[in-house]
């Protein structure tokens, strides 16, 4: 449960995280072991188009949820059920109690409902006496702890064995052996018990199914059939926007949850209640059943035209399991009660904004969640949404503020980048074109990595002089170049043009171009980055050019997908926008794709020993691209050798870096680890924010590896 | 559309991989004999359950030691069906139940229920359990043995759809899906069986048409 009230000490809890050597293995394992389940889980499957379905029947249930609960709560009525809808968490954790209350009931038992989470539930049922136990293994423990989860489906992944046995040997007063097998056996039996003393369960709802009344629920231990069979009294808690209209709904969702969960083709146990069923011990052999649907906001939600995506999701955990931050954090840091990328936007809409404010800076935006999300939320955008949302909701941080002033004035911009390189001369290493002494303003914490400086002649600068002469063109194409490469690695760039030089491309660079913009997403200063936006599509006109090229992954995904809906207000912008959009397009995919560069333009004999390659976020997820830098490697001579975790962040994420450091540097030695591991002696990747981490570390670790943007390996092995 | 052969040999496969024993048999007859045989074992109905041989708290060990003897539940057979069973467990000393299981929630050796539909592609079973005893028998046993007439096999879920409904149309209604033994793997990610409900699940394939 994350509740830092400063960004400071958030950060703090971060690193207390960090250090801790079990959560980091454990998490580390499972990162790994997951994505492997996770591939081997949808072989066979067509997953984009289940997604696209699971999304479009989600989309469509949410357009009618107070429909769908009238139809439901009139067909479970007639099934005997009693329905509820509470507004709030506090209004559904009083009915609870008073169903409790009516009902004579003392003791608890109840199966996972991370809705129940969400209100606290279990505080207020202990607060009038009520004896509660969780019977799902991994809630069991952390209720006896007294701990939140830390994973949406595997509560207690945080704990070793060690610690369950120490837990165990306490409630038993025996003492317990530290064997997992043995473990879930005490359990079993300890809760056995506990299942029979109970006089009401409280269970969850995966799904409530309209046409059938029927609730339908998840799960592999088979505690919620024992939940909802033995006591007396049952209640089902469920978010509304668990409403779906046909079981078709349902057991589509069912092909896609355990599978993306944990790699399961189907749970142990799927169970479907449709009615108050046969109860022994229940008023005349009957359970007392009720289902307590929860709000909470959601029925709003459901009205805003971009969030009300959040209420597609199945709670299957994996936006948590490939988070590259998650696996370094925990869930305890990443997550209030919900955790992984949807808790990030969950906390904010269900616990506020005081408890989000923090986490949802801890986002290094590499779309990992949204790529594997089974009900194709677009998370990173909304979790950056969200972000700007609090600061206008909070006030703007000043830095963040200056920034965005700053940035969304290009004289002004270029005016202070271009000074700065004065500015860091009694700073530079002569030699090596990286800073030499950090600035006091960046702290200790940046130094895992070098920064370079500023070149002394600008892109733009230079372009007058290098612009090639071209007859005849096949292609017309202008250059955008983004801040980095314009003033700090500008040889990127002239790498680019001598690559596309002799391929009839005519090029062009419109001097009016700014930073894409991205940087002030990432701060959340949303009305500037629109700004530069717009100064940008009305630089370049599209009308004029066959194609916008750029050899930063990061601009290029900016630039196709969030310029057309930033400027989606403004009827004549949106039309320029979506054409200019259309037309960018990377590197890569230019020089291989359309150019159609293959081994004949560079030199026959071979490169000296190994490549690894580093595939950019927001090239390989961003835009979809991943072979053809791959084959470009190939075709130019080079001696491409894969290695581990290729696609994982390198821990830039651009101002991501400056505010978690910590973060950061661990993200980017893993990755220097594993290129080690492939043996390599050169690193390429496609984006000069990685090459400037990428770089920066690798001197400061003296790991001998050479850094360049592909740009510059391909122009090396030209003919 | 697959064959019924190749949905048959869909249902085993996946069924197997998540460790249930799939085993056929020719008649109800021949799946009585493989439970009574089952319950023989001495390894399968042992006088203790699973845990209770553990360092357990007090209460818990006395809810261990109301189980004395091996038990099998059979609800939902017909009299006949359940007069054969029961003739193959008093002989070998065990004792066959259909009603009561409230009164053993200590712990019961072999819950036998017929299924009333397969899904070959995950290996499921789909088993009405409207009835209390069927839903305690099922998850309050060690070792569950489950049939499933050939008849019932269906390729996808998709497929036992029209069916599924036709069940839950009949109210109250408590259906279950059941692919594999109670699993756990919250402690460390290493995968334990039976956390809950049984430790072993057996599908006998009825071969009845
Ligand atoms: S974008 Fe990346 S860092 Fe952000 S929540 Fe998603 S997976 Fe985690
Ligand atoms: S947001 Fe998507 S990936 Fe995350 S839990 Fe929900 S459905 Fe799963």
């Amino acid at each position: 449960m994350q509740d830092a009230t400063t960004l400071t000490e958030y950060k703090n809890q971060c690193q207390e995280a960090l250090d801790d050597e079990f959560l980091r293995k454990a998490m580390d394992a499972f990162a790994k072991a997951y994505r492997t389940n996770r591939v081997n889980a949808f072989a066979g499957i067509n997953e984009k188009a289940l997604i696209a379905e699971i999304a479009a029947a989600k989309d469509g249930a949410i357009s009618h949820l107070p429909e769908l609960y009238e139809e439901f709560r009139v067909k479970a009525e007639l099934a005997g059920v009693h329905v509820h809808l509470a507004k709030t968490a506090a209004e559904a954790n009083e009915i609870i109690c008073q169903i409790a209350k009516d009902n004579g009931c003392r003791k608890i038992v109840k199966s996972k409902s991370m809705t129940a989470e969400e209100t606290l539930l279990n505080h207020r049922l202990e607060a009038d006496g009520l004896e509660v136990t969780e019977t799902d293994l991994g809630e069991w423990i952390i209720q006896l702890r007294h701990e939140g989860p830390s994973h949406m489906v595997m509560p207690a992944i945080h704990l070793s064995r060690y610690q369950v046995a120490d837990l165990f040997t306490d409630v038993t007063k025996k003492q317990q052996d530290s064997d997992i097998e043995k473990l879930v056996k005490v359990a079993r039996r300890e809760l056995r018990a506990k299942y029979i003393e109970a006089d009401m369960g409280i269970s969850g709802a995966n799904f409530a199914v309209v046409e059938t009344g029927a609730i339908g629920l998840v799960t592999n231990e088979g505690n919620a059939r024992l939940v909802t069979t033995l006591p007396r009294v049952h209640v089902a808690l469920c978010g509304v926007d668990k409403l779906t209209p046909t079981l078709h709904d349902a057991l589509r969702i069912i092909k896609a949850l355990p599978r993306n969960a944990t790699g399961q083709a189907i749970t142990s146990y799927v169970t479907w209640i449709t009615g108050a069923n046969a109860c022994a011990t229940g008023p005349e052999g009957k359970k007392e059943y009720h289902i307590v649907f929860l709000d909470n906001g959601r029925l709003a939600m459901a009205q805003d035209p971009d969030f009300r995506q959040i209420l597609r999701c199945v709670r299957c955990g994996a936006c948590a399991n490939v988070c590259p931050v998650y696996r370094l954090v925990g869930g305890h840091r990443m997550g209030h009660i919900y955790i992984g990328a949807i808790g990030l936007l969950l906390t904010y809409f269900f616990h506020g904004r005081d408890k989000a404010k923090n986490l949802v800076q801890n986002c290094i935006n590499c779309g990992a969640c949204k790529e594997a999300c089974v009900a194709g939320i677009d998370l990173p955008r909304l979790i950056k949404k969200v972000h700007a949302r609090i600061q206008d909701e909070d006030g703007h941080a000043l830095p963040s503020v200056l920034l965005g002033k700053v940035m969304s004035n290009r004289k002004l911009f270029h005016t202070l980048l271009k000074t700065a390189k004065w500015g860091q001369k009694p700073i530079k290493d002569g030699s090596t074109g990286y800073i030499r002494h950090l600035p006091m303003i960046f702290g200790k914490e940046q130094d895992f990595r070098a920064l370079p400086v500023v070149a002394d002649k600008a892109f733009r600068d230079e372009w007058p002089e290098i612009r090639p002469n071209v007859d005849n063109p096949s292609y017309r194409v202008a250059l955008f170049s983004g801040c980095v490469q314009d003033f700090v690695y500008p040889e990127q760039m002239k790498a680019g043009v001598r690559v596309m030089d002799g391929h009839g491309v005519e090029m062009e660079y419109p001097m009016g171009q700014s930073c894409c913009g991205l940087p002030l997403v990432m701060m959340g200063e949303s009305g500037p980055a629109r700004d530069v936006a717009e100064q940008n599509v009305k630089a370049i006109d599209p009308a004029k050019f066959d194609y916008i090229i750029t050899l930063c992954a990061s601009c290029a995904s900016h630039l196709k997908h969030t310029y057309p809906r930033m400027l989606a207000d403004d009827p004549q912008l949106a039309g320029m926008a979506s054409v200019f959009a259309e037309k960018v397009i990377d590197f890569s995919s230019f020089v291989y794709d359309v150019l159609g560069v293959d081994k004949n333009d560079f030199r026959e004999e071979g490169g000296q020993g190994k490549t690894a390659y580093h595939s950019p976020c927001h090239l390989c997820r961003g835009l979809g691209v991943t072979e053809a830098p791959r084959q470009l490697l190939r075709q130019s001579g080079l001696n491409y050798a894969p290695s581990a975790e290729e696609d994982v962040c390198c821990g830039f994420g651009g101002t991501f870096s400056m505010k978690f450091p910590q973060e950061s540097r661990e993200l980017l030695h893993k990755k220097l680890d594993n290129v080690k591991a492939s043996g390599a002696v050169e690193l390429v990747t496609d984006c000069p924010g990685c090459v400037m981490q990428l770089r920066g570390g690798t001197d400061v670790r003296k790991d001998g590896l050479r850094v360049r943007h592909i740009a510059e390996a391909l122009a090396d092995r030209k003919k | 559309m697959q064959t019924n052969q190749e949905m048959l040999g869909t249902f085993i496969d996946k069924a197997g991989l998540v460790s249930a024993k799939v085993s056929r048999v020719k008649t109800l007859e021949e799946a009585f004999v493989y439970t009574a045989a089952l319950c023989d074992t001495k390894e399968m109905c042992p006088l203790l359950v699973s845990g209770c041989e553990l360092n357990l708290s007090e209460p818990s060990m006395q809810l261990c030691r109301e189980k004395t003897g091996k038990i099998i539940a059979a609800p939902g057979l017909d009299k006949e069906q359940f007069a054969s069973l029961r003739a193959l467990c008093e002989d070998k000393g065990m004792e066959l139940i259909e009603d009561g299981l409230r009164r053993h929630l200590g712990g019961l050796d072999i819950g036998f229920t017929v299924c009333d539909l397969g899904i070959a592609e995950t290996g499921t079973l789909v088993l009405n359990s409207s009835s209390e005893e069927v839903r305690l028998a099922t998850m309050v046993c060690e070792t569950h043995v489950a049939v499933l007439p050939e008849s019932k096999l269906r390729a996808t879920s998709y497929d036992a759809e029209p069916e599924i409904l036709e069940f839950m149309s009949s109210i109250p209604n408590y259906l279950s899906f059941i692919t594999g033994a109670s699993r756990t793997a919250d402690i460390e990610r290493v995968l334990a069986l039976g956390v809950h409900g049984p430790l072993e699940l057996h599908i006998l394939l009825w071969e009845d048409k």
